[in-house]
């Protein structure tokens, strides 16, 4: 094994960085000050109602979540794939796999309706419940990238010791994945859920908007502290996005063809992929189009450092699109509980329920969001974990 | 299962004669002192598994009753909390619905509440365990340990939960009920542990209908299994096998 | 520094301690005493209440079998003889802080987490709270007389 030549600095204090930093912060107490508003008053407050029951809090929860562990692709790549090129980046990549996470909980635990019942969710599970699992996958997560991180942190360690951390990270992140995909997956009741390969979908969008996230944070960073980071390293991360991407879009396909197959699934496609107004809209525009097609096009066919970046962007758009469609256009569909029948009165049978957020839900998002980034940016102030050089010619020199 | 966060080993000894019951599995439940048949309708017995039969002849499009009294009998609906909420946000426990027939063009109307299911989707998919169901088969939610996720909304094919969405007050005695956890038709368990038929059963029959049959379906001799066994019916949703214990008649 | 700190602390301590009297007044309930003595039941009312809330919630055990052992702690039972009422006569809800649970739970900072779905004052219907007899027409035994009854007309 080569020396390491990877010099990691802790981040510096520029006016920049402040200015970022204090941005977050109004982003978190605008949050905080919305979930006191709705645990105060209950979710009457919110868009969210008996039949749109997670809403947009939920979408930006499980995007965070989804990219958390994306995000620890990076490392991985590096420590279970053996890919050189990525070790600088490795550090920072689980620092921000940590604080996506942390991100996306935030938000789901302060949703509940009995947020003050947190110690109850995490002391009594009902193991039949994937949700359950998932409490302790995204816990265990949590403690196990620690453990990599401090391994990696640890230069003395003999570097199979990191593999091997790098492996059981990368195995718990593909359950925890599994695990958030199947949320929707295992729900019979719904037609728009209920199917396997929702479990293998979440497992590529997260590589797809886990990368994605990695690009712009880092990039990010590195320009506020004037940090080189190359165009080779970039179009190459560029390239690696475009292939995820394209994978999102060969599982989505799959999961719309096999739906389409099957008669009973015949007018719950058609909602989503004709008739369903915003849905229909978000799903070819957004989610197909701007966060699949065109990024696939700029990294493959215009491979360069502003198209890796412009990809990233339009990648993270595309995926809320993805999960909005998912998420709150699952719940919009009706549920067939009378086949062969037309609902003539009823409690909103039959009929699309509609959604529209508030802005609690939104600020609460964005909360969630500016509490993963902050805390990335603290801790690659506080930590070593930032490369202090990035370049193509340092890394060709590593290499 | 019991909540094994405040229950002790020494709780249990310490109990002794107390009726000191301890699951072992859903649906099995160890009495610790022997009761006899007629003591053991006093609480949720495996014995037993309570259901309704609904003939949806019987059902008048016009008529609430059902709905009213179980709005009476367990605190939801009230004017006051309307206020605030949405009416998308509003309980609904039971409700009336009126269908018609793709193919045929009849229309038939019937009450949808908690089916009940023996393999309930919700219970399933709670991360507390607050979603259960008793020994006799009826499903319903501890609030004391429900965390307000609304994962039970989402796994029910029924739409038989309600999220509250607002503080309540004046709650009835028996329904305790409040903002933030997730509630539905329990089959009036109160009523039934002292002795009593649900309150849409009994508002039913009261308004001369009789269209909510109610019983036990596993005592093979009992009106309800009667009823089952000479007359088809169904069950919504079939295909979902989950085994509900609410069916439906000339639907 | 600390040792201002540390004075603060302590001056802050007495002052609250001080300003409200030492010990919380507990309001006189009406009915008969608990046999096994106040100070027991201040100590272990929790334990009795998730005790016995585990055994009516997961099992339907709600001791209106004549002749049953007991449920100790019915929360709504509480409250025939420890409401409060207000100058007007109407009992206090947990809204007020002259309510029979708050006035100590107030005092220890100990956060009381039934009222939120309980209700907190007496209630009119106690129908549950006893066994329905057969002549009852609501209870299931008259119920099913009634369907025998149409079955054999």
């Amino acid at each position: 094994m080569a020396m390491e030549q990877t010099i990691y600095r802790e981040l510096k204090a520029t006016p920049g960085v402040w200015q970022v930093a204090v941005l977050l912060l109004a982003f978190l107490a605008a949050a905080g000050g919305a979930w006191f508003y709705m645990e105060h008053h209950g979710h009457a407050v919110t868009g969210m109602d008996n039949q749109i029951v997670w809403g947009l809090p939920h979408v930006f929860a499980i995007f965070l979540i989804v990219a958390a562990s994306g995000a620890l692709n990076v490392a991985s790549i590096a420590s279970v794939f053996g890919q050189t090129a990525y070790k600088p980046m490795a550090r920072f990549s689980s620092l921000l796999a940590i604080t996506l996470l942390v991100g996306g909980l935030a938000v789901v635990v302060l949703d509940l309706g009995r947020a003050d019942r947190l110690i109850v969710a995490m002391t009594t599970y009902n193991f039949t419940s994937i949700f359950a699992w998932n409490v302790l996958l995204y816990n265990g997560f949590i403690a196990v990238v620690a453990v990599y991180l401090v391994m990696q942190m640890m230069r003395r360690l003999d570097y199979r010791w990191v593999r091997l951390a790098g492996l059981v990270a990368f195995l718990w992140r593909l359950a925890l994945t599994t695990g958030t995909g199947s949320i929707f997956g295992w729900l019979v009741a719904r037609p728009g859920y209920d199917a396997a390969i929702m479990a293998p979908l979440f497992i590529v969008m997260s590589f797809s908007f886990g990368l994605a996230m990695f690009i712009l944070v880092t990039l990010a960073l590195f320009k506020l502290n004037d940090r080189p980071f190359g165009d080779q390293l970039l179009v190459r991360m560029g390239r690696l996005l475009g292939i995820f991407a394209a994978a999102v879009l060969y599982f989505t396909t799959v999961q719309h063809l096999t739906n389409l197959y099957a008669a009973e699934h015949g007018s719950v496609e058609r909602f989503f992929l004709v008739e369903g107004g915003i849905y229909t809209l978000l799903f070819w525009g957004v989610q197909v189009v701007l966060g699949g097609l065109i990024p696939i096009a700029l990294v493959f066919l215009n491979p360069s450092r502003s198209s890796t970046i412009l990809a990233s962007i339009l990648v993270v758009i595309g995926g809320f699109a993805q999960l909005y469609v998912i998420i709150i256009g699952g719940q919009a569909y009706p549920l067939e509980i009378f086949p062969g029948y037309d609902v003539l009165e009823g409690w909103h049978e039959g009929v699309v329920n509609p959604y529209t957020p508030s802005i609690w839900e939104l600020m609460l998002g964005l909360g969630g969001v500016a509490l993963a980034l902050f805390a990335a940016g603290l801790g690659a102030k506080i930590l070593r974990v930032l490369p202090t050089n990035l370049s193509d010619a340092n890394i060709a020199a590593k290499n | 299962m019991t909540n094994r966060a405040e229950m002790t080993r020494r709780d249990i000894l310490k109990s002794g004669a107390a009726a000191a019951t301890v699951t072992l599995a859903p649906g099995v439940t160890l009495m610790a002192f022997g009761g006899t048949a007629a003591e053991a309708s006093g609480r949720a017995d495996s014995g037993k598994r309570w259901g309704l039969l609904i003939d949806a002849s019987k059902c008048s499009p016009d008529c609430n009753d059902c709905v009213t009294a179980c709005k009476t009998e367990n605190g939801w609906g009230k004017d006051i909390e309307s206020d605030h909420i949405s009416p998308e946000q509003a309980p609904e426990w039971i409700r009336k619905v009126t269908l018609r027939d793709k193919t045929t063009g009849r229309t038939t109307s019937a009450p949808v509440m908690c089916q009940h299911c023996e393999e309930p989707p919700c219970v399933d998919v709670c991360p507390t365990g607050a979603s259960m169901k008793r020994p006799d088969g009826i499903v319903l939610v501890d609030k004391h340990i429900c965390i307000g996720c609304r994962y039970c909304m989402m796994a029910c094919p029924y739409k038989a939960r309600s999220f509250v969405h607002e503080p309540i007050s004046d709650q009835p005695e028996q329904n305790p009920r409040g903002k933030g956890t997730v509630e539905s038709c329990n089959l009036c368990a109160p009523r039934i542990d002292s002795g009593r038929i649900p309150a849409c059963v009994e508002a039913c029959e009261k308004a001369g209908h009789s269209a909510i049959l109610f019983g036990d379906l596993k005592d093979p001799e009992s009106p309800i299994s009667k009823a089952l066994k000479e007359y088809p019916s169904v069950a919504l949703r079939e295909d979902l096998q989950l085994n509900q214990g609410v069916r439906y008649t000339n639907l | 520094m600390r040792l201002v700190l540390a004075f603060l602390a302590v001056f802050g301590f007495a002052w609250g301690a001080a300003a409200d009297g030492s010990m919380p007044v507990v309001p006189a309930a009406t009915g008969d005493p608990h046999p096994e003595g106040n100070d027991y039941w201040r100590v272990h009312h929790m334990k009795m209440l998730l005790h016995d809330r585990d055994l009516t919630m997961r099992d339907g055990v709600r001791n209106v079998m004549p002749g049953a052992e007991p449920i100790q702690a019915s929360l709504g039972e509480c409250f025939d003889c420890h409401g409060v009422q207000d100058e007007a006569g109407a009992y206090v809800s947990y809204e007020d802080e002259r309510h029979f649970c708050r006035v100590c739970h107030d005092y220890t900072a100990v956060q009381v987490d039934c009222f939120m779905c309980h209700r907190s004052t007496p209630s009119d219907s106690t129908a549950h709270r006893t066994m329905a007899t057969p002549d009852d027409p609501s209870s299931i035994e008259a119920y099913l007389a009634r369907l025998a009854q149409e079955m054999t007309e």
